[in-house]
């Protein structure tokens, strides 16, 4: 409100001396900026292949490395955020490039990250052999996609639902292609953007210190990381220093988060489509910051100009699709060949892999690796069963208590994020102390990071019950178990599913590194195919690799397929009131 | 309407032989809008009256060149038009502004296309601001505003690129009364002291007072598929006074037009099928009831004009029309020449209880309503007594549109429910009887 009182003034400043508020914008800033500067100093730094650089145990080199870490996540959600706009534009505007792109995405979403870093990391260090900038990209790399997908779905769902009148207003305009992509496109999927790339980010974090530090046959990747320390940690046998990468890590994810989301999710709250106001303004105090400062006006002024005009420019995109179709007999034709091109690309890249796989691989290995896919599959259904049997009736605890709600929301969404793989240590150290079977106890780290998905949606559900509802179930005295089956249970479903499938992929991505560990020189093997896949990474075995990963993809888009879209669709039909 | 051919000079938009179908799931084409010749002169504002879904909104995109008909000539100051043009404005019913951009900058975005350095840009959405009352409010985002204010963000929009042409979409229906009062009288003022730049304005409405206030002409849109039924030129001097007799008395008119094509549109569905695809307003009981007893009830004592049952229940030709026509069908009131009289058994419902009525319901609803009859027919041949509901939603969507078909189903589903004549299960989406009541 403020800054628009302020305008309403006629724009003036009616002073120009620096405020307290100036002070602290320009340490910021400054400080951000000398950061940025050291950590891409050090990412095109020589890498000696020999001699990779040494990892440190000390707690003082933790800043440096969580900077360095941190410093990964940006550049791969700068990629994302390009690869979204140039991917999901041409799907969701050519009836043609959907065909391809659409189910594509849905594969590599399900495609499990850690499986094929082998490939990526020895792809990259290839292309730069001289410097860490290879390694560098690799780890970049892997954050990316465990961040693209998503948004690159939310961004077309978005495109696709863009209000009628809107549309017909912009085309009214006759905007360009490129006006109308950042004056209606762009802002309107905003709120689902930000909100896809928080979680990109808290899933980010997991991968980032899993990719820091790499054996790929007998041949060591490490990067300066948070990951590589502890992964050096966990070498040395040295529970202290694991200890210390979980401090940091923390406070890494808070600064993170308040100087880079708070103040995107307030300001993009301006491009909610929904006209009323909203309940719950959220706030930022690095916005406020910003805003009421003058001096990041004085030079953000210039810049928004600069961008204003940009946005205005007229430069004509290719306007794919965008005009009114009508059924043609050549429209046909293409069609037709446009299909058949699809089918023989599928069908050259189905038979090069069978060939490949014919001479590495026999059914034997389709066998052991099915085996132990069969026993994660079973891991990760029981998990999801017990971490809903455990996290629904609390979710709903808090959901209903919306002071305790407040507090607690924060904290799961911190959980959410923080990257569980750094907690393995810790439990890796007690399975090896109290001699505990790692078949058993190794399997609830899978679900370690991502149960918390399954918490914080029920809580979110629980919190936007309809009050009356509930008190109308109080009313007619409806209690007990009677009270979850016909009122809470399907009030939060559609929350629970959205949590469940989120915790679920979470499950299965994690298993590769939870279902294999190590400390000091003890190995730790659950079997199954997480252990399967880290272990083939180990020997350097690809087709091994590939096998796994494959199995694995299949397992998960059966899973997504025969489960949760039934599900969803079910949830989302039942719960509407029209 | 080939007399507007004799003045082609003078139109400024000019459609002639338009024809529009959309495809149906099946790949059939569906007529929304057949035989249109419509041209907008040069100074006048032009009304198109019509009820929803008759393709009123259809035209105005096709004549915005929003949307391209399936055939037909399109011209727009004598060239054939291929796309949304220079010249060429649209008020939109649910506004349609930014939610993001403040109003001065909603304003703005109208001049993007041109091309204008950001002075120019900046100095001519000030002054449509100030034109159309904003003043003040160009820091707001629209989210701030009520709908008064959000359309007028709209008409500034609209007018600050100097537009030769104004299309509005029902620009009024979304505001309260009041406030759309305010809206059309400050418009009008605007229109005949010439401050707007416009030449000529193209007024979609369901609203006939509106028509009949706003207008120059007035052109009746028929439904199923839209054709121009009528053309009212209304010679009226601005402004013009709802209260005068004469405004009164054209008001009525209209209202008559539209009785009339309602009817005969009823009568034509009757005569195929047996008058099963007649398509049903989506009217539910209690509307039917509250009328009814409306009717019975002084002042009208069974007997009221359209225009009159609309004024005292602040209702819109576009609620009133179904719910009159739910009584024709059924036969519990006749609707002649903009007036509804009730029937016998109109009466007889109105004083009867709640068992009675639903007696009354049920027969009527067997021999008046034949898509209700033929459930209970089916119903009644098949083992088990159960039919799955798409087997009549295929039925209807042979003759009817998607919409319509639905429309239709809903309604003969709520009806028969209350006349406990079948029910229905909405998990397995199935029609079944339910035994008579002992």
């Amino acid at each position: 409100m403020e800054h628009h009182a302020e305008v309403l003034r006629g724009g003036v400043w009616h002073q120009r001396i620096p405020s307290w508020r100036d002070l602290i914008v320009t340490v910021l800033v400054l400080a951000i900026m000398i950061l940025i500067g050291v950590g891409t100093r050090q990412m095109v730094a020589p890498l000696m292949v020999a001699q990779q650089p040494a990892i440190s145990l000390s707690p003082k080199v933790l800043p440096l490395y969580a900077l360095r870490t941190t410093m990964r996540m940006l550049v791969a959600l700068a990629a994302s955020l390009i690869f979204t706009f140039t991917y999901a534009t041409p799907a969701a505007k050519s009836r043609r490039a959907e065909m391809v792109l659409l189910p594509l995405l849905d594969v590599l979403q399900s495609v499990p990250i850690l499986g094929y870093l082998s490939f990526t990391v020895v792809f990259f260090v290839s292309l730069f052999p001289h410097s860490v900038l290879g390694m560098e990209l690799a780890a970049i790399f892997a954050i990316f996609t465990s961040q693209a997908w998503n948004m690159a779905f939310s961004f077309y769902q978005a495109l696709r639902t863009i209000p009628r009148d809107l549309d017909e207003a912009s085309r009214s305009f006759r905007h360009s292609g490129w006006q109308r992509f950042w004056r209606l496109e762009v802002p309107f999927a905003m709120p689902g953007l930000i909100w896809n790339m928080m979680m990109s980010m808290s899933g980010g974090w997991f991968f980032v210190v899993a990719s820091e530090a790499i054996s790929v046959g007998n041949v060591q990747f490490t990067l300066p990381g948070i990951g590589s320390y502890v992964a050096r940690a966990i070498q040395g046998r040295d529970l202290a220093a694991v200890g210390w990468a979980i401090v940091a890590m923390t406070l890494t994810i808070i600064v993170y988060d308040q100087l880079l989301f708070r103040p995107m999710v307030a300001w993009a709250e301006k491009f909610r489509f929904e006209q009323t106001a909203a309940q719950v303004v959220p706030r930022s105090w690095v916005l406020e910051l910003f805003r009421r400062a003058k001096l990041p006006r004085l030079v953000g002024e210039p810049i928004m100009t600069g961008i204003q005009i940009a946005v205005r420019a007229r430069l004509a995109l290719p306007s794919v699709g965008r005009r009114l179709r009508r059924w043609s007999p050549s429209r046909g034709i293409v069609d037709v060949a446009w299909f058949g091109f699809i089918l023989a690309a599928i069908g050259y890249g189905v038979r090069a892999l069978v060939q490949y796989a014919g001479t590495e691989l026999s059914w034997g290995d389709v066998a052991v690796a099915a085996n132990n896919g069969a026993l994660t599959l079973l891991r990760v259904a029981i998990l999801i069963v017990l971490a809903t049997a455990i996290w629904v009736p609390i979710g709903v605890g808090v959901g209903l208590r919306p002071k305790l709600a407040e507090k607690v929301q924060p904290v799961v969404q911190f959980l959410a994020a923080f990257p569980a793989n750094l907690f393995f240590p810790v439990a890796v150290f007690l399975i090896v102390r109290f001699d505990l079977a790692p078949k058993i106890w190794l399997t609830p780290l899978m679900i370690l990071g991502t149960q918390w998905y399954i918490l914080f949606n029920v809580i979110a559900g629980a919190s936007a019950f309809p009050t009356d509802f509930r008190e109308a179930a109080s009313s007619f005295r409806i209690r007990g178990w009677r009270w979850w089956r016909d009122v809470m249970l399907p009030g939060i479903f559609p929350y629970y599913v959205t949590g469940a499938i989120t915790a679920s992929g979470g499950a299965w991505n994690a298993s590769i590194v939870s279902e294999a560990v190590s400390w000091g020189p003890t190995k730790l093997s659950a079997s199954g195919l997480g252990a399967y896949i880290a272990q083939m990474t180990e020997a350097g075995d690809y087709p091994r690799i590939a096998l796994g990963i494959v199995i694995m993809s299949v397992l998960v888009i059966a899973m997504n397929r025969l489960l949760w879209r039934p599900l969803y669709d079910f949830a989302e039909r039942r719960t509407r009131l029209d | 309407m080939g007399k507007m051919d004799s003045q082609p000079n003078n139109a400024v938009i000019n459609l002639h032989n338009v024809f529009m179908a959309f495809a149906k799931p099946s790949g059939e084409l569906l007529p929304v809008l057949a035989d249109i010749d419509v041209s907008l002169r040069k100074g006048e504002i032009l009304g198109l009256l019509g009820r929803s879904g008759a393709g009123k909104s259809t035209l105005l995109r096709i004549a915005g060149g929003l949307i391209k008909p399936t055939s037909g000539d399109v011209t727009y100051q004598g060239a054939p038009l291929s796309g949304p043009a220079e010249g060429i404005a649209v008020v939109f019913q649910t506004f349609a502004l930014f939610p993001w951009l403040t109003v001065l900058e909603n304003v703005e975005v109208g001049l993007d296309a041109l091309g204008l350095t950001r002075d120019e840009t900046r100095r001519r959405a000030l002054s449509a601001i100030d034109l159309i009352g904003l003043d003040g409010f160009q820091s707001a985002y629209p989210r701030e505003l009520s709908g008064g204010m959000r359309q007028r963000v709209g008409f500034a929009r609209a007018n600050v690129t100097d537009p030769t042409v104004l299309l509005m979409d029902e620009p009024f229906s979304a505001l309260d009364v009041l406030t759309a009062e305010t809206l059309r009288t400050e418009f009008i003022d605007l229109w005949i002291e010439h401050k707007l730049p416009t030449k000529s304005v193209f007024l979609v409405t369901h609203n006939i007072e509106e028509a009949v206030f706003m207008c120059d002409r007035i052109m009746v849109l028929s439904s199923n598929p839209g054709r121009i039924a009528a053309e009212i030129p209304v010679s009226l001097p601005h402004p013009r006074n709802r209260l005068d007799a004469t405004f009164h008395e054209m008001v009525e008119e209209v209202y008559s037009m539209l009785t009339s094509r309602s009817i005969a549109s009823i009568g034509a569905h009757g005569q195929v099928h047996g008058g099963l695809m007649q398509p049903l307003p989506r009217v539910s009981v209690n509307q039917i009831s509250g009328l009814i007893e409306t009717l019975l009830a002084p002042p009208y004592a069974g007997h009221a004009g359209l225009a009159n049952i609309a004024g005292s229940l602040i209702l819109e030709v576009d609620d009133l029309f179904p719910i009159a026509e739910a009584l024709h069908i059924l036969e519990f009131a006749e609707l002649k020449e903009g007036t509804l009289k009730l029937t016998a058994a109109g009466r007889m419902f109105a004083q009867s209880s709640t068992e009675e009525r639903k007696r009354l319901f049920n027969e009527h609803l067997l021999r008046f309503v034949p898509l209700a009859a033929h459930i209970c027919h089916v119903l009644n041949e098949r083992e088990g007594h159960i039919a799955p509901r798409v087997r009549f939603e295929a039925e209807l969507e042979d003759h009817l549109s998607r919409r319509d078909a639905e429309k239709t189903l809903r309604t003969v589903t709520d009806w028969g429910r209350y006349a406990e004549l079948y029910g229905y299960d909405d998990k397995s989406r199935r029609f079944t009887t339910i035994r008579a009541p002992e």
